[in-house]
């Protein structure tokens, strides 16, 4: 059952995708990069990654679509037309897409209970996350407890990143006032 | 089995909401039927949680909902104001086209 679903998702995922690049209203592309973001997040709750799915609904479907309007509102609905040839890129997509499936022939079986994913630490994190930590999601124990530190770390970078596109708006605003 | 025929069901619904996307031809088709397929995610997601036992899917499917509102509410002003950042007085109303 699980298999079918995953099937007709990803098939009207590809749908999409062709319409995306076909659609030279960039309005309709926004509205379908929306209904790509939900249907990719039922992928992910049928592939038990229900935080992942929590994320792209959150960051694909709601703050992306508010964003790439925002960014609308600044350029035409129309898409140029390319002036260049697209077979190069076409090209060089189609190559890393090809590596990127060679890549994943050297990965074992989905769900094997004898590869490092299974045997190595996470099997000691199930056993021991309840007595040491007390959080019942695991992800949330690892990220939060066992590996603190790092993402304080990472939170530290993305805080820095908003502050500099903080300012960079700010000046930009300014500047605009300046002009009038 | 009940859920599994539903799914099915709401696969097909799913299906025919995209080609709608997919052949618009205004972008007025297009939307409803991104609201269509994020409403047929939201059960789907509700009849996938209570097939493999976990009703506490539905929790994540209203916050889905909430999603799909203010989606669709960015959308909305867009298309009343022309611009999503100011007050209401501040940007000449502009008919959508």
């Amino acid at each position: 059952m699980e298999q079918l679903i995953n099937m007709v998702l990803l098939t009207l995922l590809a749908a999409i995708t062709f319409g995306i690049i076909r659609v030279r209203n960039l309005f309709a592309v926004v509205v379908l990069t929306s209904a790509y973001s939900f249907l990719m997040a039922s992928v992910m709750i049928v592939l038990d990654a229900v935080d992942v799915a929590m994320t792209e609904a959150s960051v694909g479907a709601g703050i992306s679509t508010v964003l790439a309007l925002g960014a609308l509102y600044l350029t035409k609905t129309e898409e140029a037309e390319p002036r260049y040839s697209p077979l190069l890129p076409a090209l060089v997509a189609v190559g890393t897409g090809a590596v990127l499936v060679f890549g994943t022939l050297d990965l074992p079986p989905f769900g094997r209970a004898d590869t490092p994913l299974n045997t190595d630490v996470g099997a000691d994190y199930l056993a021991r996350n309840m007595a040491e930590t007390d959080i019942p999601n695991v992800v949330t124990a690892v990220l939060a407890s066992y590996r603190g530190f790092d993402t304080l770390g990472e939170t530290t970078v993305v805080f820095t990143a908003g502050i500099g596109v903080l300012m960079l708006l700010k000046r930009w605003r300014k500047a605009a006032r300046r002009e009038d | 089995m009940m859920f599994a025929v539903a799914i099915l069901g709401v696969l097909a619904a799913l299906s025919l909401a995209v080609i709608r996307a997919l052949k618009g031809p205004t972008a007025f088709d297009r939307l409803l039927a991104a609201n269509a397929i994020g409403t047929s995610a939201i059960v789907l997601l509700a009849l996938f949680g209570f097939m493999t036992g976990r009703p506490e899917f539905l929790d994540i499917g209203i916050t889905y909902a909430l999603l799909n509102m203010i989606g669709t509410l960015a959308v909305l002003k867009f298309f009343r104001y022309g611009a999503l950042g100011h007050a209401q007085d501040a940007v000449k109303e502009r008919e959508p086209e």
